[in-house]
């Protein structure tokens, strides 16, 4: 099981020193699937590793350098358009860890700029954005119609020159989800960065971390977000306040669990697990040799649990078969 | 996944998994002069998957999977198994690969300078390389050319040759010994197909760079004509022609420019391969 050696290796990097190269194949695809080959090339850095596999790792920095300067560029273009209209560009997930240099930021890869807004701001937020080179990327309708009313981001939007997308929330979950964290909260205890933009603060970092992964989503990336959560949780001064952050977005259980399975996969704790946390280890650390997902089924049942979380049962039914309808069909 | 093999091109090394044996038996087959990955160990997986519940017998359908996927890739029928791995890898190679700028071009070598020749698919640059590579020429790649990025060679890539339609017949004359194809594929996405093993040489070669000299534009089907390109047009064309050029960032940006500051580049049009091999045999002659 690729998945499995590939956390031994970011738990203990001289772990690899016995691996043959059945173990780095493996290890090199379920990295990737996992986005985590670039976090590995760090905790690997300067280890004994056959000549191969470094120039696959030295690749692998390479791209992550570049997607930081991408991620840090497009923050910047963001910022100079919200500014002007005295809104704070708060930075969230893989550009925050870069902007704010944090350990977590190390050779992880980044998608899209997600940023969040005041909520009462974000009309003023997208015509801003518009008027600036960002354009629609999903021109459907019914999406269109279901981000606004239920979602906690604005439809993702897609910049036509540089052709990089943006996310702008004004929450961390859904607004249909069982949870509901305090956004207020979130955004008047942001803490500003040298260069005006503006990052959550740590304690709300690993709430945010921590809803993303467990209270939102089928947990596809789980192994990186876990990753994230891990070092997110070290940068911590009192554990105290992270569980009173935690409390105060409705977030204790998800911030428990995830300490857990923190603990558990990348730790090595032999603490024993409940039922339902055997289930998200054995999904996470569930690809092959090959790279590939080992249990369909288990990964069909987190993306059914993924909806079952995010809308109650009758709007769940009336999504679905209104996308079924559009010619959706789940992986 | 039940069958396997490696493989190395060039400078990248491939471990292709099916779920199939036919892929993979006419892999080895076609395969069989090129090396094996350093220590064993892939740049790139590879693999083909049933393309759903059942489809791995029932009306063999395949899903091409592997490091780097496209997310909404249609299926393909099994019996066209070794395109479905010849796109996988190419698709690996096209959104994976970062030590060289990576052009999507054919090239051939004579006396350590090599002629680089892009285009649309359909303008023949596969279907010339792989001629030039029976009359005198290196054949060092039909897909992807190669640039180093510190010192400006271009580094072969002699994958099999990707024949398509009327290229079948044009290079069954051109080589006679018939061991060297792969099997027909009639009716696939891109047409029909045959795949053909690179002289021996030229695989024997695939690690030995060489010094671009010309940069050449061809186009099938028109009346014989040539025209100069400027360096302004080249490199635009190349950014398009590259699948790495943006993720290299500034190093892509100073390998193009040196290459178009360095390389003469034209566009030249014809209407069959004999009177487009002339044309190169005239301009090489004429080069410095």
């Amino acid at each position: 099981m690729s998945a499995r050696l590939l956390v031994e290796a970011l738990r203990d990097p001289s772990s690899v020193r016995l691996w043959n190269a059945k173990a780095w194949n493996g290890v090199i695809s379920a990295a990737r699937a996992e986005r985590l080959l670039a976090t590995l090339a760090h905790r690997l850095d300067g280890a004994d590793v056959p000549e191969p596999v470094a120039r696959i790792l030295a690749d692998a920095c390479l791209d992550a350098e570049r997607d930081k300067q991408i991620a840090l560029w497009e923050a910047d273009r963001a910022m100079a358009v919200l500014a002007p209209l005295g809104i704070r560009v708060i930075l969230l997930k893989g550009a925050a860890y870069a902007a704010a240099g944090l350990k977590a930021g190390e050779g992880r890869m980044i998608g899209d700029l997600d940023i969040l807004v005041p909520r009462a701001r974000m009309d003023e937020v997208e015509a801003a954005l518009f008027g600036a080179g960002w354009e629609w990327v999903k021109p459907d309708p019914y999406d269109d119609a279901y981000y606004r009313q239920w979602m906690h981001e604005l439809p993702p939007m897609i910049h036509r020159e540089r052709d990089r997308m943006i996310d702008v929330h004004h929450t961390i979950l859904p607004l249909t989800a069982r949870r509901t964290p305090d956004a207020e909260a979130l955004i008047v205890d942001a803490v500003e960065l040298l260069g005006g933009l503006y990052v959550l603060s740590p304690e709300d970092r690993v709430c945010h971390a921590v809803a993303h992964m467990l209270a939102d989503g089928d947990l596809a990336g789980g192994l990186r977000n876990l990753w994230d959560i891990k070092y997110l949780i070290e940068d911590i001064d009192n554990i105290f306040e992270l569980k009173s952050r935690a409390a105060l977005h409705g977030l204790s259980s998800h911030l428990n669990m995830a300490r857990r399975l923190a603990a558990h996969i990348y730790e090595g704790s032999e603490r024993p697990l409940s039922l339902r946390e055997q289930l998200i280890r054995d999904r996470l650390l569930g690809r092959d040799g090959w790279g590939k997902e080992s249990n369909k089924l288990l990964g069909l049942g987190f993306y059914i649990r993924s909806h079952w979380l995010r809308m109650p049962p009758l709007m769940l039914m009336r999504h679905l078969w209104t996308k079924w309808r559009k010619g959706h069909r789940p992986v | 996944m039940k069958y396997q093999c490696m493989l190395r091109i060039g400078p990248a090394a491939f471990r292709i998994g099916s779920a199939w044996a036919e892929p993979i038996e006419a892999l080895r087959r076609l395969y069989a002069l090129y090396p094996q990955p350093q220590d064993a160990i892939a740049d790139y997986t590879v693999r083909l998957e049933p393309a759903g519940v059942g489809r791995r017998c029932w009306r063999p359908s395949v899903r091409i999977a592997g490091d780097h996927m496209l997310p909404d890739a249609a299926p393909m029928a099994l019996r066209h198994g070794l395109l479905a791995v010849e796109m996988g890898m190419n698709l690996q190679m096209a959104l994976g690969w970062r030590r060289h700028l990576l052009i999507h071009a054919s090239s051939v070598e004579k006396n350590g300078r090599a002629l680089v020749m892009t285009g649309e698919s359909g303008s023949g640059k596969s279907t010339l390389a792989a001629m030039l590579g029976e009359r005198g020429w290196r054949f060092m790649g039909d897909e992807f050319a190669l640039i180093d990025c510190a010192t400006g060679m271009v580094h072969p890539f002699p994958r099999l040759v990707s024949l398509k339609n009327r290229a079948i017949e044009a290079m069954r004359d051109e080589v006679a010994n018939a061991d060297r194809f792969g099997p027909l594929m009639e009716a696939t996405p891109k047409g029909d197909i045959v795949h053909l093993v690179p002289p021996e040489s030229a695989i024997a070669r695939m690690v030995e760079p060489a010094k671009p000299v010309m940069l050449l534009f061809p186009r099938y089907g028109f009346p014989l004509d040539q025209r100069p390109v400027g360096q302004g047009e080249a490199f635009m064309r190349l950014t398009q022609a590259s699948t790495n050029y943006v993720a290299l960032g500034e190093q892509g940006f100073q390998a193009l420019h040196r290459f178009v500051s360095g390389v003469p580049a034209l566009a030249v049009d014809y209407e069959d391969g004999e009177q487009a091999i002339s044309a190169i045999d005239a301009l090489w002659e004429a080069l410095p």
